[in-house]
């Protein structure tokens, strides 16, 4: 297969010497030219030092018969634009774009990207996987009293999930007054059905956090008490 | 009309200079706070620091409901990603991208993107000048195709509901 790797730092270095190892054709572009001539040693001549986001370069590159373009420079924008050239402008079968900002996966995606490679998605999920996401958050603590504004995030596994409001029981002193569902809020009433996503807003003293816990999160959960 | 322009340079600077005293509302933005020095003193609009093709950047500025955004910074591909995410985040369909390299300009054209390219825009006017007939290359460059250039992939569906979901969030 001919692979088309733009962008030269450590990510393109490694991608296009494991390609070639494995018997592939490739080709890198980096603009930066004493980056470039320092691949050149290490790897041959397969680099072009060129932009690899000029349309120019892009096609004397051989990007038209690529089979793959694999667009892994530090910026989003960037390889966005390479994936976006490839695709539409030379009819490259697969693009993969290296995307730094969460955010910008859908987009990319939804502009034609077939396949997003998100370093800061997959350290944060192996992050996640090991310190248990909180859970419980406290909004406010309100005036001298000991009273807390809570923010509960419901998921798989609360045993306040597809029960009313009125079915939940509350510590002493402890209430339920709104739930932020899809991103909108609404105040409670005893008939509202807790659902899975659901953040709901209580009010109680602060020594009710472990109860409130059991309650809205789940008891074998780890709590994370903070 | 509320329009939105990214990228205080030159153009950038003197567009929103002229639209604000035109009365319009204008929303300017620029990585640079020192970039906002080539407006003047009268300016009345809004100078939001902040970058142009970030979502977030641009629904803090307000820009999400613009009749007109233009993306001018010197980055073809920063003007590129600000004006799709402007037409597909925000279904902001006036849109125009500053794209210097011709060849991405003339793809983003079929691609569905109004552009306006300095090298055939220069090329056209030295050519005209010097009476060596035209060249036909209009100043912008209306769009030519649609968006995505109804390509195959259309997972719009749930990629569309996952933008609006994390517009809101």
């Amino acid at each position: 297969m001919f692979v088309l790797v733009v962008g030269g730092g450590k990510v393109g270095y490694y991608l296009a010497k494991e390609l070639i190892e494995s018997s592939h054709e490739v080709v890198v572009m980096e603009k930066d030219r004493a980056r470039a001539e320092q691949i050149a040693d290490e790897i041959g001549s397969v680099v072009v030092a060129h932009d690899g986001c000029e349309g120019k370069y892009l096609g004397d590159a051989g990007c038209a018969r690529a089979d793959i373009v694999a667009a892994v420079t530090g910026d989003d924008e960037d390889n966005l634009v390479i994936c976006q050239m490839a695709k539409h402008h030379f009819d490259v079968p697969r693009t993969i774009a290296r995307v730094n900002n969460p955010k910008n996966e859908a987009l990319f995606r939804h502009l034609g990207v077939d396949e997003i490679i998100s370093p800061t998605r997959m350290i944060l999920g192996s992050i996640e996987q090991d310190i248990p996401v909180h859970e419980l958050l406290h909004l406010a603590a309100l005036g001298e009293s000991e009273l807390e504004i809570i923010e509960a995030h419901l998921q798989e596994g609360s045993p306040a999930i597809g029960r009313a409001v009125a079915d939940v029981t509350m510590p002493e002193g402890c209430s339920l007054f709104a739930v932020i569902r899809n991103g909108v809020a609404t105040p409670l009433t005893p008939e509202t059905v807790l659902q899975v996503g659901d953040k709901v807003i209580a009010i109680g003293p602060a020594e009710c956090e472990v109860m409130l816990h059991q309650q809205l999160i789940g008891a074998d959960t780890e709590f994370a008490g903070t | 009309m509320k329009i939105v322009i990214v990228g205080a340079g030159r153009v950038g600077a003197v567009l929103a200079e002229t639209y604000d005293a035109a009365g319009h509302d204008v929303i300017i933005l620029d990585e640079s706070a020192r970039a906002f020095d080539r407006l003047p003193a009268e300016f009345r609009g809004t100078a939001v620091r902040g970058d142009g093709t970030d979502e977030d950047s641009l629904l803090r500025a307000g820009a999400a409901d613009a009749d007109v955004f233009l993306a001018l910074t010197q980055g073809d591909n920063r003007n590129v990603m600000a004006c799709q995410v402007a037409t597909e985040k925000f279904g902001i369909t006036n849109v125009i991208a500053k794209i210097n390299d011709p060849v991405r300009a003339a793809a983003y054209a079929d691609l569905g993107l109004a552009v306006l390219c300095r090298t055939t825009m220069q090329t056209e006017a030295v050519t005209a000048y010097l009476g060596l007939g035209s060249l036909g290359v209009p100043g912008v460059i209306a769009p030519t195709g649609t968006h995505h250039g109804g390509a195959q992939h259309d997972p719009l569906a749930e990629t569309v509901d996952a933008g609006a979901a994390g517009q809101e969030a």
